[in-house]
């Protein structure tokens, strides 16, 4: 019940609301602490990298540092992957890395109430909940709140050199 | 502000002071000892002190104490100097070095150590001078100090914060000035006494103002040399004029040349000025990430600007001639700055070898052998990544050098050499490159010892291979001549780690040797590793660097050289060797590359001892590429050593040459595996071809 506890102690070490940034993942949104986002760009010239998962789809010149990129919709196994105007990276910082992410598209930013984040149930193969913070309930809306430093972080990311480190 | 804030740079100075302090040592004439060179050594060791004690780090403090206790006599001519005292100094400079890491790593020193030492020193002074050195840390003997000098921690007076008694002495300070001065003084801090004592007028503050601080607000009036300042223990300035009768005379030294010491008293009047005021104006600390900082961007600058003028280029000259000048300044400002920034990264080889003195004086002494040192070219300068890794290296060559290559003074005289052997460290730039020589006159390699020990060892030799390919056989793992192991040398694991540091800082070393001439060991580096000379290779639609270092031709290959062996090796025939192909586009999976063999170009590389031909679409050019680290966010990827910007702003990885091959054969091995039904061998995995 990790996650259950989790979701308690970020409602109880913050009174306040806190803000999220919300993309599309193919039709499911998905939002992310806006305080782990560096900043939003564009799909483009992305060198791959030979022998390394599919969802790392390479790495990319931001201004001067090198950047892995991972596509969240191929880690997710979605069905349609396409890249058009509408695809946008996500550069977040996590831990002292900054990394890459390709989304269909961010909507915007939402704040929500300690009271609106709910724990996220145990389901799911593809996305452990183990790497979500929650579920954020909005009206209609149903963001799923993912811990992006956990998720980059995990082995399973092949992103961080784990005997090294 | 936390006073750990300035452990860092204590740690720094007094590593440095140790550096100077060990040089000094060596550098003695004991016979004739230089007295400059001894009060150097005295106040590298006073200066440890005074840091120690601000810090509380007692026990260096204490063992600094009584350090500079021995030293006083000796620099005042009391105790004679001998080869085992200065034994014993290099011992005890060994010791302060041990605990200050200690302190570094936040560790007590150890403690056994420290009483030896203490130990050894007190005895020191007993049986040389029949005084027993105080132990009491509090210091009667430290008070006489010919040199008043300011607290030798700038910081260590800010630190302490509020409420530090300081003493000011004006030296020779006409009277209008002086009031002017005390006045000054009164707005930096309360005023407790001001006497006149002869020349010097003595002034007791009480300020939070550190000393340099107030040196420097003086210094506008006044000449540095005129000012004076000290920190006294807070609450021990009422104390202080009892027992000021004991520092004039000392202090009286500098001023007045005497003519009993004239070699003295010129090193000691500059010795005694306030540091700030002196050598510090020429350079400044700066940490090396906010160097690697401006690299970077510098790097990013270049860039920008090969992308602008690559648009540049195609407007019409002639309708836009400004813009094409200015493009073409730009360029030449951009280059220029690149070259000023790389410089800072860049140090004296002399950083290297001013550590080898002590080396060889040590080991030459345990292998009973004469050995005078050379060092050449100490001020050519090297990359600081690079140098901090060639000390290993280099310190395992000159080891090996005096073990087996210097003959014993005997040995020397019977074959008709001086009995004392020489060892020249130099180091040149060639080109791009740096070299570095270790050079010795000793017996040079025997040829014949060489082969009889590879054949011993199992490797493949023939009596008719070239002297340069019998002197590599050095650098093979586990070979060793030495007759029997000793701990300077000869257990054969230290040649081949050598030869795999320096392929790692992306060099190579060569020998050259003369039997009863002497060996020349040579090591050729790059300046620096953050700019690689790269050959640009077209595989599919992608972009590869390779390392042009490792390159040593390319051709396109013909049916008739090409051989199908076992499996789906194929074997290259250049001139009279095979060499293994490797194909980047198999290894890389790159699509859309050329699969015909002879439409593809060979590329003729050497990694790691091992020659191989790359098989790659087309050359596209030689360039210079800014180095980047894929690890900084990404991870170690198979087969590419780094990666770099390209003039359109993308990211092209470069290839690691030695890696590549091998990634190559794992990923042969992984296809046979999953190709073969269990039970059937595995084909002999074809044999690997030595590089000639």
């Amino acid at each position: 019940m990790t996650s259950n506890l989790n979701a308690a102690n970020v409602a109880a070490a913050d009174a306040h609301s806190r803000e999220f940034l919300v993309f599309s993942l193919g039709e499911e949104e998905y939002a992310v602490d806006i305080l782990k986002v560096q900043e939003i760009r564009g799909y483009e010239n992305v060198t791959r990298i030979a022998n390394a998962p599919d969802f790392i789809k390479g790495v990319t010149n931001l201004r001067g540092v090198i950047v892995p990129i991972v596509d969240l919709r191929i880690k997710f196994h979605l069905d349609s992957v396409e890249y058009g105007g509408q695809t946008v990276v996500i550069v977040v910082n996590v831990g002292e890395r900054v990394v890459g992410i390709v989304v269909d598209g961010v909507s915007d930013v939402m704040s929500l109430t300690p009271e609106q984040i709910k724990p996220a149930p145990e389901f799911g193969v593809t996305l452990s909940s183990d790497y979500l913070s929650g579920l954020g309930s909005l009206e209609d809306r149903m963001l799923v709140l993912v811990d992006i430093e956990k998720l980059l972080t995990s082995e399973e990311m092949a992103l961080v050199d784990h005997v090294a480190e | 502000m936390d006073i750990t804030d300035f452990y860092d740079t204590f740690f720094e100075e007094a590593e440095e002071l140790l550096g100077d302090m060990e040089r000094h040592l060596l550098e003695l004439d004991l016979d004739d000892p230089d007295a400059e060179q001894l009060n150097a050594i005295f106040r590298a060791a006073h200066s440890i002190k005074g840091g120690a004690g601000t810090f509380g780090f007692d026990v260096l403090q204490h063992t600094t104490h009584l350090f500079e206790n021995i030293l006083d006599y000796t620099r005042r001519g009391e105790l004679a100097l001998r080869r085992d005292i200065v034994d014993t100094f290099l011992e005890a400079k060994d010791m302060l070095h041990d605990q200050l890491d200690a302190y570094r790593n936040g560790q007590q020193p150890d403690a056994e150590a420290y009483a030896r030492i203490c130990q050894t020193l007190q005895q020191m002074a007993l049986e040389e001078m029949g005084v027993a050195v105080d132990e009491g840390a509090p210091a009667p003997a430290a008070k006489p100090q010919p040199e008043p000098k300011p607290d030798p921690q700038p910081e260590s007076a800010a630190a302490g914060g509020g409420g530090d008694h300081l003493e000011v002495a004006l030296i020779k300070v006409a009277d209008k000035d002086r009031e002017l001065l005390v006045e000054e003084l009164g707005q930096l801090g309360e005023v407790l006494s001001q006497r006149s004592d002869g020349e010097r007028y003595l002034v007791t503050l009480d300020t939070s103002a550190s000393a340099d601080d107030i040196e420097a607000v003086m210094c506008f009036i006044v000449d540095a040399d005129q000012v004076e300042v000290r920190s006294l223990p807070a609450g021990s300035a009422d104390s202080e004029p009892a027992s000021e009768p004991a520092a004039p005379p000392p202090v009286a030294e500098p001023v007045v040349p005497a003519s009993a010491a004239p070699k003295a008293a010129p090193a000691k009047a500059p010795s005694g000025k306030p540091k700030a005021a002196g050598g510090e104006s020429t350079s400044i600390r700066v940490p090396v990430d906010k160097v690697d900082q401006i690299i970077n961007l510098v790097g990013e600058l270049i860039i920008t600007q090969s992308m602008l003028d690559q648009t540049a280029s195609e407007l019409d000259g002639v309708a836009h001639g400004a813009m094409v000048n200015g493009m073409s300044l730009l360029q030449r400002n951009a280059r220029d700055l690149q070259e000023a920034v790389m410089s800072i990264r860049m140090v004296p080889m002399d950083y290297v070898f001013s550590r080898f003195p002590r080396l060889v004086r040590d080991l030459a002494a345990k292998l009973d052998k004469d050995v005078e040192l050379v060092t050449e070219g100490k001020s050519t300068e090297l990359d600081k990544s690079l140098t901090e890794r060639i000390i290993d290296p280099l310190t395992h060559l000159v080891r090996n050098s005096l073990d087996h290559g210097i003959e014993t003074p005997d040995k020397r005289e019977a074959a008709g050499k001086p009995r004392t052997g020489r060892l020249t460290l130099s180091a040149q730039h060639q080109g791009g490159n740096i070299l570095i020589e270790v050079i010795d006159d000793g017996a040079g390699l025997n040829r014949d010892k060489l082969l009889t020990k590879a054949r011993e060892s199992g490797l493949s030799v023939s009596d008719s291979m070239s002297d340069d390919e019998v002197w590599q056989l050095i650098f093979a793992p586990g070979f060793s001549t030495a007759q029997e192991v000793s701990d300077v040398s000869g257990r054969g694991v230290g040649m081949d780690v050598v030869k795999r540091n320096i392929q790692g800082m992306g060099g190579h070393v060569e020998i050259l040797s003369r039997p009863g001439e002497g060996t020349t060991t040579r090591i050729v580096l790059p300046l620096t590793l953050a700019i690689l000379d790269g050959m640009s290779i077209k595989v599919g639609e992608e972009i590869f660097i390779l390392p042009l270092g490792a390159v040593l031709e390319s051709l396109q290959p013909t049916e008739e050289e090409l051989y199908a062996m076992a499996g789906d090796d194929i074997l290259l025939k250049v001139r009279d060797e095979y060499l293994p192909v490797i194909a980047v586009h198999e290894v890389l999976d790159v699509e859309n590359a050329r699969t015909k063999l002879t439409d593809s170009i060979a590329v003729i590389v050497q990694g790691e001892g091992r020659r191989y031909a790359l098989l790659v679409d087309d050359l596209i050019g030689q360039q210079q590429v800014v180095v980047k680290n894929l690890e900084t966010n990404y991870r170690k990827v198979p087969g590419v050593s780094a990666a770099t910007i390209l003039g359109d702003g993308s990211v092209a990885l470069i290839l690691d040459i030695a890696d590549m091959h091998r990634l190559s054969r794992t990923k042969k091995e992984a296809r046979h595996a999953s190709r073969l039904p269990s039970g059937v061998n595995a084909p002999v995995p074809f044999k690997e071809v030595e590089p000639s």
